[in-house]
């Protein structure tokens, strides 16, 4: 379970949001909305722990994140406006680079299972800069499902992606969420969800 | 432990293999200093032999230098450098195996090709010999002091003049120690050793605590 | 009861209390300074064994070169407790105290020059001591480098905190290198101080000196971080409350 008590943040002299409270359980999906500027990227980025709080608490199952470190990380999985890949190596050793360091027991299989489910079959051996945007977009997010992480943030999954993987994704974030998954997301799409909850959480006015 | 640095280490050096320029630009950034020498105070060669430890060693700081920009602004801007940051992995251990990448790829070509600057100048094999020890023992320590200033000026406008500004002044005891044994190794009966075990020690200092400033400096820049 | 003293972490109450402080380490300094300098001149001896009425230079020379290295402590240890207690103020003073820190640095380098012109017949020797001089002007300035060309303050400020220590850890070898750059003679090259056998009325005007530094190094910094806290803290309730009180 994740708790989220008396969060501020700051960015630059701006205080963008204090007080912030919220928990979300298992098997469940929170729309953080606001307009632009409201701190949503910044709280997804605290929430993740790569943004410095200026003050309340994280707490990850009754414990302090900051006590955890690396434990966490292993429970989080973000996807940000970059798509974290590098464009000189291929699909597959981005995905693969990206299981190691996650510490996740990939093998080749499951790689190309997941790049061929994002529609990426055929591409796997390509420098990912010869691919399209959406396509790099797709790259990025098959490292949704090789991931064993419990809790996705993810900031605008679905810029720069087409009508069919819109689609796909809106599936993957159904299914992780029905298999006792968390999902927080920013997005103006919404996901049709097959079982688990909704929260939404309204930043700013 | 050791599979995540393998992986980080591979991971760069592919990276550099598939954009070689990279490597070779630093290369030749050493080769062409050392050459303009020369060319600037005579071609006499008391002269020559008298400045060659001096002069390769500001190259080489100069060469690292402008190497370590690049160290993180890719993975920087591509966001991969975040992803590293959110692994459960130790980012001191990340840090690591970038730093060895990087030397290997911008320091050790330096330390290969000094032999060729140990002709240009006149230096006797064994002055040559002494040089590359010094190099292959002190280029890593300004690779790991470096990659501090490099993540801390990451994605700053003017980075690189800056970079400089801020780990110029800390490589000067690797410079001393590094031209000293070269300058020494040129007096008959000197003794090296002592310089030798100084850069060592200068190098296992910047193993322990170089990395955690590394990787306090990248969470503080990448925020 | 004891002391709140997270009430004076904060920059709403620092900013009155430094206001108060200012005038009086304005009047120390400008007194202990007055009285410094008429000892160093009217009651020292004129000539010593080697030098002569130059050698008065070492009553700004000297307590401007403690001070040089005596501020970069305290630049460390304000950046040390900002990155540990997340404390605002803390880096503020670490940001108020570093240009002080280069000026006591520039003005050691320039008496020192002067002095070494007048004794020695030049400007600039190679000399240990001026040398590591010389370079805490460099890390003086890569810091406020740093800082300046950070935008985000609250970047700037930790990232200025993380590049002091690692200067601090550096400072010391750097020091040591160029004090012996051969290590096979460092025992032979150890500089004894040149503080023995020194006339007492001398040393007495020099610790006078040190001391209306001190407090001018006290002054400076607090005038400088009130108006850190003003450019920061702009736009919160207490500074606004505080000019409409003032109109």
């Amino acid at each position: 379970m994740l708790e989220i008590v008396d969060l501020a943040c700051i960015r630059g002299d701006r205080r963008l949001f204090s007080g912030l409270n919220f928990s979300l359980m298992p098997g469940s999906l929170l729309y953080i909305k606001g307009h632009n500027g409201s701190g949503k990227t910044t709280l997804l980025r605290t929430i993740c722990g790569l943004f410095l709080a200026e003050d309340g608490e994280i707490r990850w199952n009754d414990k302090n994140v900051r006590s955890l470190c690396e434990d966490y990380n292993k429970e989080v999985l973000y996807l940000g406006h970059h798509n974290g890949i590098k464009y000189d190596l291929t699909g597959y050793e981005n995905l693969q680079i990206s299981a190691t360091l996650d510490g996740d027991d990939v093998d080749e299989d499951k790689i190309l299972y997941a790049l061929a489910k994002m529609g990426l079959a055929g591409f796997e051996d390509l420098p990912t800069q010869v691919l399209s945007q959406g396509q790099k977009r797709r790259v990025a997010l098959a490292r949704l499902l090789i991931n064993s992480s419990k809790l996705w943030i993810l900031d605008e999954p679905f810029t720069a992606l087409d009508v069919a993987a819109v689609d796909l994704l809106q599936s993957v974030i159904a299914e992780h969420v029905a298999n006792g998954g968390m999902v927080i997301l920013t997005t103006h799409q919404e996901v049709a969800l097959t079982a688990g909850q909704v929260q939404t959480l309204q930043l700013g006015d | 432990m050791f599979n995540i640095f393998r992986c980080i280490v591979m991971r760069d050096l592919t990276l550099a293999m598939r954009r070689k320029t990279d490597v070779l630009t630093t290369m030749f950034f050493f080769i062409i200093v050392v050459s303009l020498f020369p060319l600037g105070v005579g071609t006499e060669k008391e002269t020559l032999r008298h400045i060659a430890p001096g002069v390769v060693w500001v190259a080489a700081l100069l060469a690292s230098m402008l190497a370590l920009e690049r160290l993180f602004a890719s993975d920087y801007s591509d966001g991969t450098l975040e992803q590293m940051l959110l692994t459960p992995q130790p980012l001191t251990v990340l840090v690591l195996g970038k730093v060895l990448a990087h030397w290997l790829l911008t320091g050790l070509p330096l330390v290969l090709i000094a032999p060729l600057v140990g002709l240009q100048y006149h230096l006797s094999i064994e002055s040559t010999g002494v040089m590359m020890l010094a190099l292959l023992i002190g280029t890593p320590v300004l690779s790991l002091i470096g990659a501090i200033g490099a993540a801390l000026t990451l994605g700053l406008r003017g980075g690189g003049i800056l970079l400089s500004l801020l780990i110029l002044p800390l490589y000067i005891p690797i410079l001393i120690y590094g031209s000293g044994a070269v300058a020494a190794s040129a007096i008959p009966g000197s003794e090296l050793q002592a310089y030798f075990s100084l850069l060592a020690a200068f190098l296992l200092m910047a193993l322990i605590f170089s990395p955690l400033a590394t990787a306090a400096g990248l969470r503080i820049s990448v925020e | 009861m004891s002391i709140n003293w997270f009430k004076f972490s904060s920059p709403a109450t620092f900013y009155p209390l430094a206001g108060k402080l200012i005038p009086i380490f304005g009047v120390l300094t400008a007194l202990i300074g007055i009285f410094g300098l008429y000892w160093g001149f009217f009651q020292t001896p004129d000539v010593l064994t080697d030098q002569k009425q130059y050698y008065r230079i070492i009553f700004i020379h000297v307590p401007a070169a403690w001070m040089s290295m005596w501020l970069y402590v305290i630049v460390v240890a304000w950046s040390l407790i900002g990155l540990i207690f997340n404390a605002r103020l803390a880096y503020m003073i670490a940001a108020a105290v570093a240009p002080t820190g280069a000026i006591m640095t520039v003005l050691a380098l320039f008496t020192g020059a002067v002095w070494g012109k007048t004794s020695w017949g030049t400007w600039w020797d190679w000399d240990p001591r001026m040398t590591s001089e010389l370079i805490l002007l460099f890390i003086y300035v890569g810091y406020m480098a740093l800082r300046s060309a950070i935008e985000d303050n609250r970047r700037s400020d930790r990232a200025s905190a993380v590049l002091a220590l690692v200067g601090l850890v550096c400072i010391p070898v750097i020091f040591w290198s160029v004090n012996c750059p051969d290590p096979n003679q460092c025992a032979a090259l150890h500089q004894s101080s040149s503080m023995s056998g020194i006339e007492s009325n001398i040393l007495f005007a020099m610790l006078t000196m040190t001391v209306s530094f001190w407090m001018y190094c006290f002054l400076v910094p607090l005038m400088r971080a009130r108006n850190i806290i003003l450019e920061r803290e702009h736009d919160t309730a207490w500074v606004t409350e505080m000019l409409e009180v003032k109109k």
